[in-house]
């Protein structure tokens, strides 16, 4: 995530650089690390022309595996995908169907296809203006010393570990018409609230947020515990004798250092709001009347169901620059908050 | 919303490019290993991953073992919708298995046409000509290229316990009987028809039938051949299903509901008495019962009607079904098709009918049907003039596909009948 680039020195003493985006930043942290940098040049010209070879080596033996994995795995396919979606192709027999940018402009102006990727934004913004507040809300209230915290802290985070699907499976049967949702309902006199909940085209997307939710909000509430850790206990002391109260030291102090940490969160939030599949597939299939559908699930169905595998290829290739410009774009604007300081740091160093 | 789901959606995209990546290579070292001499290994898919079918299958295999030397079959039994799935993508792969699940039609012609499939033809010509009409959805431009075990046709599965209880005597042999005895069924408060629209071709299933009533056998023979769906029987086939939507007779949520997994599934549903019936294949009455505690289904309750015939419509004589059947990779060993004709040979085409999971498609075996629904389903399907092959099975996976996407948005209001018809249409252009 962070500007890992260090171009220049070619010093690869493990200790030193960036790359620590994800912990809260001190703010007298920078000024030190950019004084310990004039070292570096010194110490390589010291260590001669053997280690720089030796230190080549390292390199290529520690990158090449994980460079021909990648290639192989991520690249290749994605270059291919590109190539397919230029066809008209069942996915039997050869390719040889050159259609042009075809494909891409039936998905463009597919009602189903533009609906999916309203869904897929509507899951972002969704996530962001709900999971962000209860995640944190909770994550601050389980770092204060509270009895039985530890147990609280499982138990919120059990969702999350469990898979997927079977998580999926368990809320499908516990969502049916009179299943235990309604049961439950019904208990507190809640009976007017029942829904179909998935049967319904104009809640079917929402219920599919609150499982999200449900499912996700734990690790959201595991990442900003662990950034709270880094946050000195010192601080809120401080703040406490100057007459704060719990509130303003949380607004003031505990939240703008919780800041790389909650920008990290989102934006992982982001990409998997747009790459959204199992969920969906296990409960809904996209339906009822494709009100659930997302851009991952069409190109699913069109692709394997409808055996249009060019067609699919052409709306995988769009997910994925939809993703990759959303990524790109809060890289640029908000990521590089976090960093400026260590861009400026290199600048001043040199 | 986590890395996780990131990463599986990465993998899956990778293995999605991968398999594509694979296809086009086409298959071929089976053929070797026969060739050595001496044994040779026949993998088979089925979906009879549940009893009767399961040991059944496994039965068959044994016996052919055994009636060859050096020969061994792996056999790998599949859930249905799983096997469509693998089916469709070993096919692009260089390794699919030697005996695949067949359902002819459509897709059995674009994977002859790709050169996936043995031609079957001039190999086992005597089991081909004893199968007579049955063969039929199996062979394209006169070359046979998967033998059916079984082929049924589809119609109405009721409860008749709750067909009594709201006063109907008998099962309704028209639509407007129909219409009437869903009044019956909401009034004594019985959900009238189970219906798994959330897999959506059960929804399509009422366009199919709708269509078989509506349209004359020639025209639906002629939109299967040419893709022309101009006929005016094909709107009337969606203003038919329109009014049946409009007539609410649908379990509670079908729009979310599935056909076949769960106990609040369609065939759950009416298997366990919550549904008075449900518009699906001849292999229910298993599926039903399976989805029972006591895995027996409704018993001695269950009936059948086909689906009721509409005034002034063409196809009133015609039924339709689909079956189920067995092809040869294009690479599999010749033994493979000495396999298959030992699969519908007379023993077996008898014993495959005492398991009631189907009906024997070879005629010298249909005595061998001892339940009485299958018997009137059998009735059925040699009575009728015509027999259609189930339609999203006629028009393959794409056109059959917009066919069920569209109906089901039908089903859930978002389109009408011109919609259907434009949606076939548009997916035949685009082939």
């Amino acid at each position: 995530m962070s500007s890992a680039a260090d171009p220049g020195t070619g010093d690869l003493r493990p200790s030193a650089g960036p790359g620590t985006a994800a912990v809260p930043v001190l703010p007298e942290a920078p000024a030190g690390r950019a004084d310990a940098r004039p070292a570096v040049p010194r110490a390589a010209g010291r260590r001669g022309a053997a280690s720089a070879w030796r230190a080549r080596f390292e390199i290529a033996v520690l990158v090449v595996p994980a460079l021909a994995l990648f290639v192989l795995f991520a690249l290749v396919p994605m270059v291919q995908a590109i190539y397919y979606s230029l066809y008209r192709w069942n996915g039997l027999g050869p390719l040889d169907e050159f259609v042009g940018a075809e494909n891409y402009r039936t998905a463009l102006t597919d009602e189903v296809f533009l609906s999916a990727i309203g869904h897929n934004f509507t899951l972002v913004v969704l996530s962001l203006a709900i999971q962000l507040p209860l995640g944190l809300g909770v994550a601050l209230l389980l770092n204060r010393p509270l009895r039985g915290r530890t147990a609280l802290r499982l138990m919120i985070f059990v969702p999350y570990v469990l898979a997927e699907v079977v998580a999926g499976v368990i809320w499908l049967l516990m969502l049916q018409p009179r299943g235990v949702v309604d049961a439950i309902l019904q208990t507190f006199g809640l009976g007017w609230a029942q829904q179909l909940w998935l049967g319904d085209q104009r809640i079917a997307l929402y219920t599919l947020f609150v499982v999200l939710t449900w499912k996700y909000i734990g690790f959201a509430i595991i990442l900003f515990l662990a950034g709270l850790q880094g946050v000195s206990p010192d601080l809120s002391e401080a703040a406490a004798l100057d007459g704060a109260s719990w509130w303003q030291t949380q607004r003031r102090i505990t939240i703008p250092l919780l800041g790389p940490t909650i920008r990290i969160w989102a934006f992982l939030s982001m990409i998997g709001s747009l790459q959204l599949f199992d969920m969906v597939w296990i409960l809904t299939k996209g339906g009822p009347g494709n009100a659930t559908q997302t851009m991952a699930t069409y190109l699913i169905q069109q692709g394997f169901d409808r055996g249009r595998l060019g067609y699919g290829t052409a709306a995988a290739v769009i997910l994925f620059v939809i993703s990759l410009v959303v990524a790109l774009l809060y890289q640029r604007f908000v990521l590089s908050i976090d960093t400026a300081d260590e861009r400026a740091a290199t600048r001043k160093g040199r | 919303m986590s890395i996780t789901r990131v990463r599986r959606a990465l993998v899956l995209g990778a293995t999605v490019a991968l398999l594509a990546a694979c296809g086009g290579q086409g298959g071929a070292g089976s053929d070797e290993d026969a060739e050595a001499g001496g044994d040779v290994t026949l993998t088979w898919w089925h979906n009879g991953n549940n009893d009767p079918l399961l040991s059944y299958w496994q039965g068959v295999a044994d016996d052919f073992e055994a009636e060859n030397e050096g020969v061994t079959i792996e056999v790998e039994a599949i859930q249905n919708e799983d096997l469509r799935t693998r089916t469709q993508v070993a096919l692009q792969s260089n390794d699919p298995p030697d005996v695949l699940p067949q359902w002819g039609g459509g897709e059995l012609a674009d994977q002859v046409e790709a050169g996936a499939l043995m031609d079957l033809t001039d190999k086992i010509p005597d089991t081909i000509e004893a199968l007579g009409g049955s063969a039929g959805g199996w062979q394209t431009e006169g070359k046979t290229y998967g033998v059916p075990y079984s082929l049924g046709v589809g119609g109405f599965w009721y409860n008749k316990a709750l067909f009594d209880q709201a006063g109907i005597a008998e099962p309704p042999a028209t639509m407007d009987e129909w219409f009437e005895a869903v009044e019956k069924l909401k009034a004594v408060d019985v959900a009238p028809v189970a219906v798994g629209a959330g897999d959506k071709w059960p929804a399509g299933w009422y366009y199919y039938y709708a269509a078989t009533r509506t349209c004359a056998p020639e025209t639906l023979e002629t939109a299967q051949l040419e893709y022309d769906f101009t006929d005016p029987c094909f709107i009337e086939a969606g203003e038919l299903v329109q009014q049946i939507v409009d007539a609410e007779p649908f379990n509670e949520g079908f729009l979310a509901t599935p056909a076949q997994t769960g106990a609040t599934s369609s065939a759950g549903l009416v298997g366990n008495g919550l549904a008075a019936m449900e518009l699906m294949g001849h292999w229910n009455p298993s599926v039903m019962a399976d989805l029972t505690p006591s895995k027996e289904g409704l018993g001695d309750d269950l009936g059948w009607f086909p689906f009721p015939e509409v005034e002034g419509g063409e196809g009133n004589a015609s039924a339709m079904g689909g079956g189920d059947g067995f092809s040869c990779a294009a690479g599999a060993p010749d033994i493979c098709a000495e396999f298959l004709a030992f699969i519908v040979n007379e023993d077996n085409q008898r014993g495959f009918g005492a398991t009631g999971a189907g009906l024997p498609t070879l005629p010298a075996a249909t005595d061998s049907v001892e339940d009485p629904n299958m018997q009137t389903l059998l009735a059925a399907r040699d009575e009728a003039e015509y027999v259609q092959l189930y339609l999203d099975v006629t028009y393959g996976p794409n056109v059959g596909g917009a066919l069920n996407d569209e109906v089901s948005l039908l089903f859930a209001d978002q389109s009408d009948p011109q919609g259907i018809v434009d949606a076939m249409t548009e997916a035949a252009e685009a082939r």
